[in-house]
């Protein structure tokens, strides 16, 4: 046989990258993973959603004091509420006796809302990874 | 007034009762509450049925006749008993169904690991429901006086006779649909006459009940119409501590919790809750204005102390005839069904913790619960028929006002910070449910003038409740080595949407 031999080829090289090749590499952690192992980065997104929520409830109650609540002091300090009537009857009963339930509905409306969104949002977190 | 009418209605309100009951039993499978599988009722039908069970006989008899007697002042109540709603649902309702507890004392074991604060729920929440019941019979006693004429303590030992045979055959509390039919029973019940008063007040001109110069039994008409209390002692304390009983003292109320097992998740517990605010809402804009028709046709009874009966009194003076008496006849079976929805309700909670957690070494299974249904609606009976002549809404309210100083601070503390303890929630609840439970006694018992002491002891809310939440949490930080093992996946459970995988062991 001749010599021939066929043309040199290079030699293949394999391009790597630290992140591809980690010896005893972990497997991704998830958001949820972290959670139930209730680790530091777990307890963060946790704390966070309570913290959104409490939030919300504790914004909720306070307008309910200051609107609702906020009624005695002001019949109080407003006589002339109770003197001039409207139906029938003083303005003050009238707000009493009908006007509020409207106000606590809407309350209670715009909170479900706020608070659906923010577990939505939590859940698009825990979800994402 | 023509009384047959009125014991054919009781007896056609109590007939169905039973036969819904013991029958309906039978195909209420699906719908019952107390099958797990099932827990799919709808937010709407769920809505109507806790609505129907929570408008008891105060709420639809009761507060007419103090808006007759009283006036603007007991407005308060209404608004309250809506509010306490609209604070459940932001501080409670989803994180309460999410931690799958039936009843109060179960979430507290839940919560806190700790057999001995179950207990003490559980005797709080006997304390509770024989206050909310007692005055339920004293109501419907004066109801069946009013309607057909029998003494009062025969018609609050006929309505203690009627719930429990209702309990003991089945329940018309287990079936969602029944209830939810009677908020319809109870709104149309009101709704339609008033409507015929409305027309013939109309009619007779539209005179305002709130005119000075209209004087009924020494209270001028500015003075009646007025929400604040001018002339009593302390308006304002008086006001603001019966705001705070009856917005914090809802979620602890029993018969409120339990509906809360049968919405599928967290987010039907809310969008439920604010269809009950929807509809309480609609029902309580009504009873105040048979009260403020009552100032005007029936000014007698403020003076004979009869104001309970305003609303059935009302359509024979009104309308008269026939249409009266048929009218009168659809307001006592609306009445009628109100005290036997919620006191039957009531029963079933505070004999369920009874058979549970007071007896069940004694006894077994159903033998356990027929004897605590028995109990549950004897004692409040013979209260009832022994304590001194105090108003129906004046023990709701001080059973308002224990749920505000126990359950609340437990529930809202339980549900939002780890720190609580066993032994601060112990803490607290003794000193909520003593101070109260000290307040009930006094206002039962002693016939007090007037001054602080007296108004103090009427609402105690307002004291009672910032001492129980102080307690609970300075015992908590003071024991806070002895935090329950679990309660960091517990507030995993009672805060993350059911949708996400999460561990909730």
């Amino acid at each position: 046989m001749s010599d021939a031999r066929p043309p040199a080829r290079p030699a293949r090289v394999r391009v790597t990258s630290p992140h591809t090749e980690r010896r005893g590499s972990r497997p991704r952690r998830t958001v949820a993973s972290e959670i139930d192992a209730q680790s530091e980065l777990g307890e963060i997104y946790l704390a966070a959603l309570l913290r959104s929520q409490l939030r919300l409830a504790v914004g909720t109650v306070v307008t309910l004091v200051l609107t609702v609540g906020a009624l005695p002091v002001v019949f109080w300090l407003v006589p002339a509420l109770t003197a001039h009537h409207v139906l029938g009857m003083p303005v003050s009963w009238v707000l009493l006796a009908f006007a509020c339930y409207p106000v606590l509905v809407v309350l209670a409306w715009r909170y479900v809302r706020a608070a659906e969104r923010n577990e939505r949002e939590f859940t698009q977190v825990v979800e994402r990874w | 007034m023509n009384i047959a009418y009125g014991i054919g209605a009781v007896v056609v309100v109590t007939v169905a009762t039973l036969a819904i009951g013991t029958w309906g039993l039978r195909f209420s499978r699906t719908t019952s509450d107390f099958f797990v599988a099932s827990r799919s009722v709808r937010p709407g039908l769920n809505a109507w049925a806790i609505s129907g069970e929570y408008l008891s006989g105060a709420s639809f008899l009761g507060v007419a006749g103090l808006v007759l007697a009283y006036g603007g002042e007991m407005l308060w109540y209404p608004v309250g008993w809506t509010a306490g709603y609209l604070v459940l649902l932001v501080l409670v309702a989803a994180p309460l169904r999410r931690s799958g507890a039936y009843t109060l004392p179960d979430f507290a074991e839940a919560r806190l690991d700790s057999r001995v604060v179950r207990t003490l729920s559980s005797v709080l929440v006997v304390a509770i429901g024989w206050l909310y019941l007692m005055p339920q019979f004293r109501g419907a006693g004066v109801a069946l006086r009013s309607a057909t004429g029998m003494a009062p303590w025969a018609g609050a030992a006929v309505v203690a006779g009627v719930v429990l045979a209702n309990v003991l055959a089945g329940g018309m509390r287990s079936i969602t649909f029944v209830q939810a039919f009677q908020y319809w029973l109870k709104l149309t019940a009101l709704l339609l006459p008033l409507v015929f008063l409305l027309v013939v007040w109309l009619h007779d001109g539209a005179a305002s009940p709130a005119a000075s110069s209209l004087v009924v039994d020494g209270a001028s008409g500015f003075s009646w119409a007025n929400p604040l209390d001018v002339a009593g002692d302390h308006p304002l304390y008086t006001t603001y501590s019966l705001m705070v009983a009856t917005f914090l003292g809802t979620m602890g109320l029993p018969h409120v919790v339990v509906r809360y097992y049968t919405n599928p998740d967290g987010r039907a517990a809310r969008q439920t809750t604010l269809v009950v605010l929807v509809l309480l809402g609609l029902f309580y804009v009504l009873p105040p204005v048979y009260g403020a028709l009552g100032r005007l046709y029936a000014p007698d009874l403020v003076a004979r102390g009869a104001t309970d009966s305003v609303v059935l009194e009302l359509p024979q003076r009104m309308v008269g005839g026939v249409g009266g008496d048929l009218f009168t006849a659809l307001l006592t079976a609306g009445a009628f069904a109100a005290f036997l929805a919620t006191s039957s309700g009531l029963t079933v909670a505070v004999a369920g913790v009874i058979s549970q957690d007071v007896m069940s070494r004694r006894m077994e299974g159903v033998t356990a619960f027929r004897v605590s249904a028995a109990v549950a609606v004897s004692v409040p009976l013979a209260m009832a028929l022994v304590a001194r002549d105090v108003s129906v809404a004046t023990v709701v309210g001080l059973a308002f006002a224990m749920a505000a100083a126990t359950f609340c601070p437990l529930l809202v503390l339980g549900i939002w910070w780890r720190g609580l303890t066993a032994a601060g929630a112990f803490c607290g609840l003794v000193v909520g449910g003593g101070l109260t439970g000290f307040a009930v006694v006094d206002r039962l018992v002693v016939d007090r003038d007037g001054g602080w002491f007296a108004a103090l002891v009427a609402q105690p809310a307002a004291w009672a409740v910032p001492a129980s939440v102080l307690t609970m949490v300075g015992v908590s930080r003071l024991t806070r080595d002895r935090l329950p093992a679990h309660v960091g996946r517990f507030m995993v459970r009672l805060h993350t949407p059911e949708a996400v995988q999460l561990d909730r062991s």
